[in-house]
Parts: structure tokens; C-alpha cells; sequence
């Protein structure tokens, strides 16, 4: 109990160390450049102080719990055992099936339990006036990266070039940016980046790495990163649909 | 009132996770069909997560969110461009350099080079390959705040510069070395985590309603859209010329 309860503090001073360098600037502007106490310190401090403890926590938490079932599941999903093939048998990308329907199962609920978009949606429902929900968009953001993260490991098993995707991907953004209603533009560029954050990218990165491990014939190197790429596009892709679609189906949307 | 509310936040904070412990069940027991080794310890962590979601989220309403916003008020009022500009700057930076999520990347993008002998395989050489990786990325990001700080005080249109970005991504991914470009497109989404993401969105609609005639639905987000699309260039710079 008193090693974990080390471990804790260790993490928790780690947690402090990282916050701090954005605390001083936030702190050190407000007092140097704008000449201003702080308005309400005490509920500021506190505030800090729960996001430190709130960080510690989840992050012990997925350590403890989320990581280690990950792991063993993207192992497990590669093994031949699982498979029913034998070690060097001949295998084609349909060999791995289950693997794309976890990636887009892990991709879908990670990014739904993710809270730095539960406070961007949030906020983008009370700038809009309700037009955008927050649901409708965290919905449609996870279903981004679902598809995004399945196309990724499609990637890693057949080991195409990431380039290539990369490209036509953003063509389509291109492509839809000019159809899309304006106001949803920024937001949904914003979307991609903030998907893929504390939760997501461990996971996702040792989940590429492993499989470019296991999977005969690729290298870690080269095929193993880059999934974090397509669950930062195809949001984008996936948020421009929804508003195109909620604007087709004429639901309420405040025209400029 | 405050402990109301922790308990609400709370109770969402378990429907959040939800959806993943539903996930990791479903396969576990239809698909892999095996026993799960030590539930008690999973069962901890999974408390664990909930509570540190409630809290982070309960913080983050205290103190960081109306921290940035009234700061991205204060500026815009001040209408010292060059303050603007350096605190983006010092923000972007900041934020990222701190990010958990790039320290645990560059480390293991770093352990992987080493194991393909892009780099010496000693201690040194790979915390510095890592340290320069989160600098290269932490600048990058200052550069793509302030960048898009300047866009939202001139009012450009946010798509022809991500698209402009697009172009160069796809015009320097040709002469990048072909290990670098994995981690440089991934390091895009790697830099907005947990605590950029809030900060940032808020210093741009901060700043975005602040200034007369925005609309900050328009001109407000799209920094992190910046900040995603840097370190993608920097990075593969960095490849090349290391």
C-alpha cells in the first residue's frame, strides 16, 4: 500500500511538473504584462489542482486498467492460435478481420469517452446557439476515427504507403471544404486535432506498433506510426459530412 | 452545490467510459473467448479513470477555461499586437512541451529508431533523438499559434491557409527519409492533448468575440487545426536535416 501510495505521488508530482510550465505563463502574463491580480485565485488554484489530481488519476487509471487489456487483446488478435492458421501459413489482409473491427470498436469508444472533445463540443453547442449538438458531433467525430483507425491497421497489415492515403484524404477535405456550410469549417479542422489526445494516442501508437510487429514481413519502423494520422483526418472528413448533412436535411441553422 | 455537482460530473464521467469497458467486453467474451486475468485490479483502475475524468473536467471549468478566456480578453482589449503574439507564442509552446502524450511518443519513437539503427542504441543518443523531437514539435506548435492568432485578428479565411499547409505536406513528404514520416504525420495529432486542446480553443474564441465583427463560430476555432498541421513539416524537416 505505502509503494503504491509513493508511486502515486511520484506520478503526481510528474502530472505538477508537466502543468507547470503553462501555469507560469498563464500566471506570469497575467501579472507581468496585464498588471492584474488574479481575479479569484483560491477558486483558480483549486481548479488547477483538480486537473492535476484529474490527470494523475486517469492516467494511472488507463495504466492500470485500459493499456494492459489493450495489449493483450491486440496480441491475442494477431496470434495464429486465435486465427486458426498455422504459424508460417499463407495469409492475405481478410486473414486479419477482427483486427479492423477492434481498431474501429477501440476508435469509436475512445474517442467518445474523450474529454478534451466533450469540452470542445461542449462549447461549440453554446457558440452556436444549439444548432450544432454536442452529441451529434461527438458522434460523428467517433465515427470518423472508428473508420479512420480500421483503415490504418488496413494499412499496417497490407503495408501500402501512408502517403498515398494521407493525399487522397486530404483532397477529400478539399473537396468538401468548398461545399461545406462555412461555419462548420474551422470546427471540423479543429476536430481532427482534438480526437487523438491523452486516451487515444498511447493506445493507438502501441496498437500500430504491435501489430507492425506481428504482422510477417513489416517493420515497426517504417509501417508502425501513422495511425494517429488517420484518426486526426477522418474526423474532419466525418464533422463536414454531418453539417452538410444536417444542413440537406433542412434541420434548424441559422443562415447568415 | 459543489458536491452536487462533482457527483453529477461524476455519473457522466461513468457513462463516458462506458462505451469502451463495452467494447473490451464484448471481444473478450464473444470473440477471444478467454478468462480475463486479474478483474480486481482492473476493476481499481477502471474507478480510477472515472474519478479522474470527473475531476479533470470539474478543474478545467474552474481555472483553465475562464482563466484563457478572460487572459484572451485581456489581450485583445490591450490591443498590443506584440503581446498577442508573444503570449500565443509562449502558450502554444508551453502547452506542448508539457503534453504527456508526445513525452510517451518521442520516447518510443526514439526507442524505435535505435532498434532500427537510424540512431546509436545508447541512453544518450536516445534522449536527445526524443528531446529534439518534442522541442522540434513544441516549436512548431508556438509557430502554428501565433500563425493562427494573426489569422484570426486579420480575419484570413482559414481553408486556403490548411489547404496551403496540405500543399506543402505533400510537396516535402517526397524528399523526407521514409522513417521520419510515420512519426511526423502522426506528431500532427499527438500535440493537441488534454491540456492544449480547452486552452487553446479558448484563447480563439476568447479572442474571436472580443474583436468587433467576428463571429467567433467562424474565426474562433481553427487553431488547433494549425497545430495539428506544423509539427507534420517541422518534424519531416527536422528528419532531414538531423
Amino acid at each position: 500500500m505505502s509503494a503504491w501510495l509513493w508511486h502515486f505521488a511520484d506520478m503526481l508530482l510528474a502530472t505538477g511538473r508537466d502543468i507547470l510550465p503553462i501555469a507560469a505563463i498563464i500566471i506570469g502574463f497575467q501579472l507581468l504584462v496585464i498588471r492584474k491580480p488574479l481575479a479569484n485565485p483560491r477558486k483558480i488554484a483549486i481548479g488547477f489542482f483538480y486537473v492535476v489530481l484529474g490527470i494523475a488519476c486517469f492516467l494511472e487509471g488507463l495504466d492500470m486498467a485500459l493499456f494492459p487489456l489493450g495489449k493483450l487483446m491486440a496480441t491475442q488478435l494477431t496470434s495464429p492460435e486465435f486465427l486458426g492458421i498455422a504459424a508460417t501459413g499463407p495469409r492475405t489482409w481478410l486473414t486479419y478481420s477482427w483486427v479492423y473491427v477492434f481498431a474501429a470498436c477501440i476508435g469509436f469508444a475512445t474517442t467518445l469517452a474523450e474529454p478534451s472533445l466533450l469540452a470542445v463540443a461542449m462549447k461549440a453547442e453554446q457558440i452556436s446557439g444549439g444548432a450544432i449538438r454536442a452529441w451529434g458531433l461527438r458522434i460523428a467525430v467517433s465515427i470518423g476515427v472508428a473508420v479512420g483507425i480500421a483503415l490504418g491497421t488496413f494499412r499496417i497489415v497490407t503495408g501500402t504507403e501512408l502517403y498515398f492515403y494521407i493525399v487522397v484524404g486530404y483532397v477529400v477535405v478539399i473537396i468538401q471544404t468548398m461545399f461545406a456550410p462555412k461555419m462548420i469549417i474551422a470546427l471540423a479542422y479543429d476536430s481532427g486535432g482534438v480526437t487523438t489526445s491523452t486516451v487515444t494516442v498511447p493506445l493507438v501508437t502501441a496498437l500500430g506498433l504491435g501489430l507492425a510487429t506481428t504482422v510477417p514481413g513489416r517493420n515497426p519502423l517504417v509501417d508502425g506510426f501513422g495511425l494517429i494520422a488517420f484518426a486526426s483526418l477522418f474526423p474532419i472528413i466525418a464533422v463536414l459530412a454531418y453539417a452538410q448533412l444536417a444542413q440537406t436535411l433542412g434541420k434548424p441553422h441559422p443562415k447568415p | 452545490m459543489l458536491k452536487n455537482r462533482f457527483i453529477r460530473q461524476l455519473f457522466s464521467s461513468c457513462l463516458d467510459l462506458l462505451p469502451i469497458l463495452a467494447v473490451v467486453l464484448v471481444f473478450q467474451v464473444a470473440v477471444i473467448r478467454q478468462p480475463i486475468p486479474d478483474v480486481a485490479h482492473l476493476l481499481e483502475g477502471m474507478v480510477l479513470v472515472v474519478f479522474g475524468l470527473a475531476l479533470f473536467v470539474q478543474g478545467l471549468e474552474q481555472s483553465l477555461f475562464p482563466l484563457g478566456e478572460s487572459m484572451a480578453y485581456a489581450f485583445a482589449r490591450k490591443g498590443s499586437v506584440f503581446w498577442l503574439l508573444v503570449f500565443a507564442f509562449c502558450l502554444g509552446f508551453g502547452t506542448t512541451v508539457a503534453e504527456p502524450a508526445l513525452i510517451a511518443i518521442s520516447d518510443e519513437a526514439a526507442r524505435i529508431a535505435a532498434q532500427g539503427h537510424i540512431i546509436a542504441d545508447s541512453d544518450a543518443a536516445r534522449k536527445s533523438y526524443a528531446l529534439g523531437l518534442r522541442l522540434t514539435v513544441a516549436l512548431s506548435v508556438g509557430v502554428a499559434i501565433l500563425v493562427g492568432v494573426l489569422r484570426i485578428l486579420r480575419g484570413w479565411p482559414l481553408h486556403y491557409l490548411i489547404i496551403g499547409g496540405y500543399c506543402v505536406v505533400t510537396a516535402v513528404t517526397p524528399f523526407a527519409p521514409a522513417d521520419i514520416i510515420g512519426i511526423a504525420y502522426d506528431s500532427g495529432g499527438v500535440t493537441t492533448s488534454t491540456i492544449t486542446v480547452p486552452l487553446v480553443a479558448a484563447l480563439g474564441v476568447g479572442l474571436a468575440t472580443a474583436i468587433k465583427g467576428r463571429n467567433p463560430m467562424i474565426d474562433g476555432f481553427g487553431l488547433i487545426a494549425f497545430a495539428s498541421l506544423t509539427p507534420m513539416i517541422f518534424v519531416m524537416a527536422y528528419g532531414m536535416l538531423r
